[in-house]
């Protein structure tokens, strides 16, 4: 099972900047192992987040996304106590949530 | 007699025929790979269902001018417009060069900052697909002296 993500979501005025942390190894399906063999791709290929359990966003991601992803975003109409929750899923299937609450 | 061990390894067979046909059912989650497959910019603009992309100043991309280490470049997206759809984050000369795709609702800025991997120098492109299906976008060309993918 992964590493849990680090959320961190800060109101400013009507709005909300959320930093997600995400704990991924991102492999391109590029690179080679010593023994000159292919490591399979293993990335996350979809990201969706919800602000109070309503989806408000979701992205695809290819392999080029860096190692351990960061993304941040802001969302409109959010206030301190809302609960922003962000799931991903990688393309051996395997899928992670975690939720933060608004300060 | 079909043991229950059979029929398990019948059917992993069976789907892993389905998987390799492309037949296999999508789940909820889309992943548009003929996009992420795409090597240019028009190519992952005709994936997402959009004409051909015309520079805008209303696009605005965020990116350092020389990155130190191909494997983390951060970049972000953004667009002033209204009625965006999509934003992207392309490195042209990446095997695959769309990066990132971000689905915009009314919720949300149009606004993305994440990191990327970079092979070489190349010109980074940001794209937004307006409601309406014109491709717009912004570019910058950003100088790698340590590559980020493969080795």
């Amino acid at each position: 099972m992964a590493d849990p993500m680090r959320i961190r979501a800060q109101a400013s005025g009507s709005n909300a900047v959320v930093r997600v942390l995400m704990s991924h190894e991102m492999e391109t399906g590029q690179r080679k192992d010593s023994a000159g063999k292919v490591v399979p791709a293993w990335h996350i290929t979809n990201v969706t987040t919800a602000l109070n359990g309503k989806q408000v966003m979701s992205a695809e991601w290819g392999p080029a996304v860096a190692k351990n992803p960061f993304l941040q975003f802001t969302l409109k109409g959010a206030k301190a106590g809302d609960k922003v929750s962000v799931t991903w899923k990688d393309n051996k299937g395997e899928t992670r949530t975690d939720e933060a609450t608004i300060s | 007699m079909q043991t229950r061990r059979d029929t398990l390894k019948q059917s992993m067979a069976v789907a892993s025929l389905l998987a390799a046909t492309g037949l296999f059912p999508r789940d909820a989650f889309a992943f548009n790979k003929a996009a992420f497959e795409a090597r240019s910019i028009a190519d992952v603009a005709k994936a997402y269902g959009a004409g051909a992309p015309t520079e805008s100043k209303d696009v605005t991309l965020t990116a350092p001018d020389i990155a130190e280490n191909g494997a983390v470049v951060p970049m972000a997206v953004a667009s002033s417009l209204p009625g965006i759809k999509h934003l992207m984050v392309l490195v042209e000369r990446n095997p695959s060069a769309l990066v990132a795709k971000f689905d915009v609702t009314d919720a949300v800025e149009a606004n993305f900052s994440t990191r990327a991997k970079m092979g070489q120098t190349s010109d980074v492109y940001a794209v937004a697909i307006t409601n309406d299906g014109k491709a717009l976008y912004a570019k910058k060309e950003v100088k790698v002296t340590l590559g980020g993918c493969g080795g």
